[in-house]
């Protein structure tokens, strides 16, 4: 997902990408915190027309690349 | 209230020249318009910038005992001065001024340094003893009243504000770079350290002695919570604490110029209002600031205080581009970067206040710090209850009680909240563990410094400065604890200096803190801190002594810590030309400190979106503050502004040499 890397490359990054890994916790590396995935969930559900629920709203759907590909894959799959 | 400066002679070698003292005070002319003072003799020069508030004739400064040996310079207010003079009158002083100063002078004569203990106020002073050829100079208790020193070619340099000791062209000007680590993390520069390289700051409640050639610092007055009596109910308690805040307000209104109030809507400066309405035959004037963005506007609740007082009341609106307009000269005032624009607000307000004829005003000030009603006091009760049933699904939904006032919460996913506050404490000392999520989060913002700058910095930790100031309260519990944290670390340095004294100073506006009076404080220390935030009511024992006087829908409304937009004031409307020049690729690289691929990712995202989450907008306010510091201290800095210029001659002068 090249286009969600590099909108948090460009959006918490703020350019520097060092490389980080598909399966780096962004809460972890301390990349993404708690107010900042609020943008995050916002850039998701227009990027990919999805509406993300508040239960949804968990470091299991959000916190890696990985987990995040597999969350929209899972919901564009779902009929949205 | 005044400004003062002056010089003294450690080493025996330097000359005191009256231009120099004169350079020193006009650069702070600000705090003391009504008049000038000059004192030189061998070893010492004393300047004083002149608010006149007691005895509007005779309170002359520099100022000294009877026989001429004790020469003082004050800034501040003693409140019980008429007390105090009882007693040095009966002790055989005689006093030639209806001033507070001379009590101090007085009381020094008998007691020394120990004359600190007798003083109720808000203080800044230097007092030079021929007798004995000691310097003393002072800081009240929480650090209301500023005091900066350097040390200069053998001598001690001081003043009220740093920009008049750098109103001496040799002294260097440089930003420090542990400092801005510090602001980057802390919200403020720990004392002694300021934002400059080899400027100091007298911690609050300690004092100085310099006498044959040797300094030495003490500490006199630290808040104490350990020792919590609950020897009382509930009831007695309330009532203790409101006689106390009765009688505060009531020294706090000695002044021989009229007196308003601030009035922000919340409970604090609710309750002074309600105390001088109901207990004091001061007319209540108030003044208010309100907010165009409604996120941040209070105007609903300083409309109910002002119909249920029935003040006469004046506001003044604040836009985001009156933010960003008045940005540079608050830092100019502030003299320290900031993460919060909160102070500009104020700083219009006290401009206000002074052009309604006003030169005093009371506010709520410290209420939140000594009554515990911060959310970060909640949130570390709220920590440890989950901390106890780690298995526990239920218990992590208790952090939605915080922050509800936040469009961007941490806690609008409390697994996001949940993982946010599990963060690693042990770089920390463990009695900070409240702080922590704070300090981390703030932190996250030096990813913005150059290479340079991370490197000057690499191999500092701000952690290990910190425990010195924090190793005493290890036997607290949690809530106690992290109320000791925040008074030692955001009330002086940034809500009592940045938020108050230096935007209310910058136009010559003392302000008052009756929450803050000694005795209040030392009262609420020695409650249990679970009488001062019952379960996760915070400041209960405050509402529960003042129920009768404060409306209900104030004293239940959800606690909204003051606040102002902060990002959007640079880039929303048309303050954003400087802003856009302070940015700039040439600018960043010129000055050093940050990185200018990343600041320019972040003004772009800044432009594009109207909320960001608390690290853009910190590091934004950050980056813009840090810059203007640079701007107006370093690169353009005229130390010619301050030769004595026609502007004292428009007070009066008076002068003494000895």
């Amino acid at each position: 997902m090249p286009e969600i890397r590099s909108f948090i490359v460009e959006n918490f990054l703020y350019g520097q990408d060092d490389g980080f890994g598909d399966d780096v916790s962004f809460l972890e590396k301390g990349i993404i915190d708690s107010t900042g995935v609020l943008e995050l969930v916002s850039f998701v559900e227009d990027k990919y027309g999805i509406s993300v629920d508040d239960e949804e709203l968990v470091p299991d759907n959000f916190d890696s690349l990985n987990n995040l590909s597999a969350y929209i894959a899972r919901k564009t799959n779902n009929g949205k | 209230m005044c400004g003062i400066a002056g010089i003294f002679d450690i080493s025996g070698k330097t000359d005191i020249s009256r231009e120099m003292l004169e350079g020193m005070i006009t650069a702070v002319r600000h705090r003391g318009p009504d008049g000038f003072g000059f004192f030189t003799d061998k070893h010492v020069g004393l300047a004083h910038a002149r608010l006149s508030i007691i005895d509007l004739e005779g309170g002359k400064q520099p100022m000294s005992n009877e026989d001429r040996t004790c020469w003082i310079v004050f800034n501040g207010e003693i409140f019980n001065y008429i007390e105090l003079r009882e007693i040095l009158e009966k002790r055989g002083h005689t006093f030639s001024t209806m001033s507070d100063t001379e009590v101090i002078i007085h009381l020094y004569e008998d007691h020394g340094p120990d004359c600190l203990k007798y003083l109720n106020g808000q203080f800044a002073f230097a007092i030079w003893d021929k007798r004995t050829r000691m310097f003393f100079a002072a800081r009240d208790r929480v650090g209301i009243r500023p005091f900066f020193y350097t040390n200069f070619q053998g001598a001690l340099l001081f003043a009220s504000e740093i920009k008049a000791i750098f109103a001496n062209r040799e002294v260097s000007r440089e930003i420090d770079p542990y400092a801005l680590d510090q602001a980057f993390t802390f919200w403020m520069t720990l004392p002694p350290r300021t934002a400059f390289k080899g400027i100091f700051e007298l911690p609050a409640g300690h004092y100085m002695i310099i006498q044959n050639g040797d300094t030495k610092v003490h500490k006199y007055w630290d808040p104490d919570f350990s020792s919590p009596s609950s020897s009382h109910s509930e009831e007695r308690y309330a009532e203790d604490l409101r006689e106390l805040l009765i009688d505060a307000t009531r020294l706090q209104l000695r002044a021989d110029v009229p007196v308003g109030a601030y009035l922000s809507g919340g409970i604090d400066s609710s309750v002074i209002t309600a105390l001088i309405k109901n207990f004091t035959d001061t007319p209540l004037r108030t003044f208010s600031v309100t907010f165009d963005d409604n996120a941040f506007d209070e105007s609903a609740y300083q409309k109910q205080m002002i119909d249920h007082l029935e003040t006469d009341h004046s506001d003044i609106k604040c836009g985001y581009s009156d933010i960003g307009r008045v940005f540079p000269d608050v830092i100019w005032h502030t003299e320290k970067p900031l993460v919060r624009t909160a102070p500009a607000p104020l700083f219009i307000l006290s401009k206000l206040v002074r052009d309604s004829g006003y030169k005093v005003v009371l506010t709520g000030e410290g209420s939140d710090e000594i009554m515990a009603g911060y959310d970060i006091f909640k949130e570390v009760k709220v920590r440890r209850f989950i901390e106890r049933c780690p298995e526990s699904r239920f218990r992590p939904l208790i952090l939605k009680r915080l922050y509800p006032y936040l469009a961007h919460s941490p806690v609008k996913s409390v697994s996001y909240a949940e993982a946010f506050f599990k963060g690693d404490n042990s770089a920390w000392p463990s009695e900070c563990y409240s702080h922590v999520p704070r300090w981390t989060t703030t932190a996250k913002i030096k990813t913005f410094f150059s290479r340079q700058m991370s490197e000057a910095i690499n191999s500092y930790d701000p952690a290990l400065e910190l425990s010195s100031l924090t190793s005493g309260i290890k036997g607290y519990d949690d809530v106690s604890m992290a109320q000791y944290v925040e008074i030692k670390t955001l009330l002086s340095g940034y809500l009592l200096s940045s938020q108050g004294d230096r935007v209310a100073m910058a136009h010559s506006i003392e302000g008052r803190f009756p929450f803050l009076d000694h005795r209040v404080i030392e009262f609420c220390c020695k409650l249990p801190s679970t009488v001062r935030m019952k379960v996760l009511t915070e400041k209960y024992i405050l509402k529960e002594s003042m129920k009768d006087y404060i409306p209900k829908s104030i004293l239940k409304r959800p606690k909204q810590p003051y606040r102002a937009p902060d990002s959007q004031s640079f880039f929303k409307g048309d303050s954003s030309s400087y802003v856009d020049e302070l940015l700039s690729e040439d600018n960043l690289l010129k000055t050093g400190y940050f990185n200018p691929k990343a600041v320019s990712a972040l003004a772009n995202k800044c432009r594009r979106n109207s909320v960001l989450g608390f690290k853009d907008n910190m590091a934004a306010v950050g980056i813009i503050s840090t810059l203007l510091l640079h701007e107006k201290f370093i690169n353009n800095f005229d130390a010619g502004n301050f030769a004595a210029t026609d502007s004292l001659s428009r007070g009066k002068i008076y002068v003494v040499n000895a």
